[in-house]
């Protein structure tokens, strides 16, 4: 609807606002394919396989601790060390390529990964507190998987392909003996990492 | 005001289609600094997303273009083919396997294009501002 002010304007006028108006349209066309196009290449290769070495060390003192509470704590511990050296890593890699790490490719990796991210910290609560110690690893690999897939539909492809190994493993631990938790998580949260981390890091860089 | 000191030739950009193709009185431009043109190459949407989208990827596939841009193959072959044809992208055939593979790249004279036109672009703003 045209604005009372806009009514008052001669014919003349117009036109110019109009003008503008395409112009800046076309301006918003351009930064939102831009962003649209950019995929988020800073997920650290080599953050990848720190990632995979902690969880290696992770599983080794998890499978010797015999309380539930400790075994939840280490890999919780090695939880936050992980998130804590990838987030290093790739603010790191983003600098050195001069681009904000949250940009907008970088907002939207996160922003995708977040749902099944706090999914699996709610479970985790809920499994840890009714006694379920044995579903956690399951539970843990399906879930990051699918944060993972989702966050890295915006990213390089190795990274969508590692989510999907990632929830692969999920199901596979879900299926197996409670036992075999650590062992599956060793696989999983460390093999996978360093194999995609290499992967990643031999092509698309540190 | 802009639009009485003719900032903008008017009659020039109506439809969009057939818009500006010589837009020389955009204000703070005299007729010796040279007609500001605008390239209608590049004005056609299809083919400002394949610029656009080029300018922050080194090299885009076919297939990546094609669903980027919403658009189908036909369509984004000719419209890549005229970038090509005038030296704005390049385009390399190749093999992924047995698959064929088409990747573009932004060329200097696309950056140079794109740059301009994003300048003309940011002048009329400016101008009708004023």
């Amino acid at each position: 609807m045209t604005s009372p002010a806009r009514q008052l304007r001669g014919k003349d006028e117009r036109a110019p606002v109009a003008l503008s108006d395409r112009a800046m349209d076309n301006l918003r066309f351009i930064r939102e394919t831009m962003e649209r196009s950019a995929s988020f290449t800073h997920v650290s290769g080599i953050g990848g396989v720190a990632m995979g070495l902690v969880a290696v060390a992770a599983a080794w003192a998890a499978s010797r601790t015999t309380s539930d509470g400790a075994w939840l704590s280490i890999w919780l511990g090695a939880a936050g060390a992980s998130f804590a050296l990838s987030a290093f890593l790739m603010g790191r890699k983003s600098r050195a390529e001069g681009v904000a790490l949250l940009s907008g490719p970088g907002r939207r990796f996160a922003w995708s990964m977040t749902p099944a991210l706090a999914a699996g910290g709610v479970l985790t609560a809920a499994l840890a507190r009714g006694g379920h110690f044995g579903l956690l690893p399951g539970t843990w690999l399906l879930l990051y998987g699918a944060s993972i897939v989702t966050g890295g539909s915006h990213s390089v492809r190795p990274v969508p392909v590692m989510g999907m190994a990632f929830m692969l493993a999920g199901v596979a631990a879900l299926a197996s003996p409670p036992a075999w938790g650590d062992a599956y998580m060793a696989a999983a949260f460390g093999g996978l990492h360093v194999v995609f981390g290499l992967l990643i890091w031999r092509k698309h860089g540190g | 005001m802009a639009a009485s000191s003719g900032a903008v030739r008017r009659r020039s950009l109506e439809p969009a289609e057939r818009a500006p193709g010589n837009l020389d009185a955009v204000h703070g431009r005299t007729q010796e600094s040279g007609p500001l043109e605008l390239d209608q190459l590049i004005h056609e949407r299809v083919r400002l997303g394949i610029v656009s989208a080029l300018a922050v990827n080194g090299s885009l596939t076919f297939t990546d273009l094609r669903d980027l841009l919403g658009t189908t193959d036909g369509n984004l072959s000719a419209h890549a083919r005229r970038l090509e044809d005038a030296g704005y992208v390049a385009c390399k055939k190749s093999f992924d396997g047995r698959t064929p593979r088409t990747e573009y790249g932004l060329t200097e004279v696309g950056k140079r294009a794109l740059n301009a036109y994003l300048d003309h672009m940011e002048a009329i703003i400016d101008a009708t501002r004023e």
